[in-house]
């Protein structure tokens, strides 16, 4: 089998098992579920996955992690004074960029 | 496409510009990583186009590079991307009933991290379309970053990609923040994921796993906690207390 064709099967692979991943709750569930604890749980699991992902690694994703740690704080005020996605995006990407210019 | 779909998928495609840009500096450096285990940048555009995964592709690239086996590969994957499994059932809930399998795949397939994140935040239930309009914006741009990265490696000046690689994180605040300013218990919750990444970086064992699976495990205990001290009540109901 030609290296070509091997790396295409791999990325084919990948795909398809990251795909499984993603549908799987939509094939097998049709209902909501009613469950009190089951849709607790799913209400708390956005905001803990998403504060686990952005925290420590935001201040390990820039060059210096004091441009991570005023992107954060940038952020969170930009965010509570009720700025939308992508002024919040912007806010971070700027004083990243402004804080490693001085630093 | 309904008149509430069209609408639902502008917004989502305008939802998902920060969300494109924050890819695109990504998947430029998961790009050099893709050359560096073999990849040309046909197949890592394909590879994105298709998989659209940071950490899951990261760990595939690698994988490809160490002459993994596919069952390998597949078992690697699942693991990786165990979370999108909880998304999916967290969006499953928001689908409104008698939403037609078609709408349903649709849904699961534009999963990632960010879309999710954005998409988990609309009011109550939950339009495919929406997602599927972030998708549609940012997956093109995962994907051509990728091949760039492979093409241009370390081209773009290290403090563009530096400032570019937090728009992800800037888009996480924005869901997570003004939910905690409606919620107090939200708001604590965020404190304590916080805190408790913070330690599972740093702490023997919980430390060793990969990010991803760190992550899983942190979210199933954390929102397990606050499930049995702070149930909800109804569905839609809006945090007053």
């Amino acid at each position: 089998m030609s290296s070509n064709l091997y790396i295409y099967i791999f990325i084919l692979t990948m795909a398809l098992a990251t795909y499984a991943c993603r549908v799987f709750a939509f094939t097998v569930i049709r209902h909501p579920i009613e469950n009190r604890f089951f849709q607790s749980f799913l209400y708390y699991v956005p905001y803990v996955t998403l504060a686990v992902m952005t925290f420590p690694a935001i201040i390990e994703a820039t060059q210096s992690p004091l441009a991570g740690a005023g992107a954060l704080v940038a952020g969170i005020l930009c965010a509570w004074f009720g700025g939308n996605l992508f002024l919040v995006a912007g806010a971070c990407c700027m004083s990243v960029f402004l804080i490693e210019l001085v630093v | 496409m309904s008149g509430k779909d069209r609408e639902g998928f502008v917004l989502g495609m305008r939802h998902g510009i920060p969300i494109a840009m924050g890819y695109f500096a990504v998947a430029f450096s998961l790009g050099i990583t893709a050359r560096d285990c073999g990849f040309s940048p046909l197949q890592g555009f394909v590879a994105s186009i298709t998989t659209y995964a940071s950490a899951g592709q990261y760990i595939g690239f690698t994988l490809y590079a160490a002459r993994a086996t596919l069952i390998q590969l597949i078992l690697m994957t699942v693991i990786t991307n165990a979370r999108y499994l909880l998304m999916g059932f967290a969006l499953n809930q928001r689908l409104p009933e008698g939403t037609s399998l078609g709408k349903r795949l649709l849904t699961g397939l534009t999963i990632t991290d960010e879309i999710f994140g954005i998409t988990i935040a609309r009011p109550w239930e939950v339009n495919p379309f929406y997602p599927f309009g972030a998708f549609v914006v940012s997956v093109p741009c995962w994907s051509v970053g990728t091949a760039l990265g492979i093409m241009m490696g370390n081209i773009l000046p290290a403090a563009a990609v530096s400032a570019l690689g937090v728009a992800l994180y800037g888009m996480f605040l924005a869901v997570i923040v003004p939910a905690s300013k409606k919620d107090k218990i939200v708001a604590a919750v965020v404190l304590v994921s916080f805190a408790a990444s913070f330690a599972a970086v740093h702490a023997p064992v919980v430390s060793g796993l990969s990010a991803g699976n760190r992550t899983i495990l942190l979210t199933v205990v954390i929102s397990s906690c606050a499930a049995i001290l702070f149930p909800r009540y109804e569905k839609g109901e809006n945090n007053e207390q």
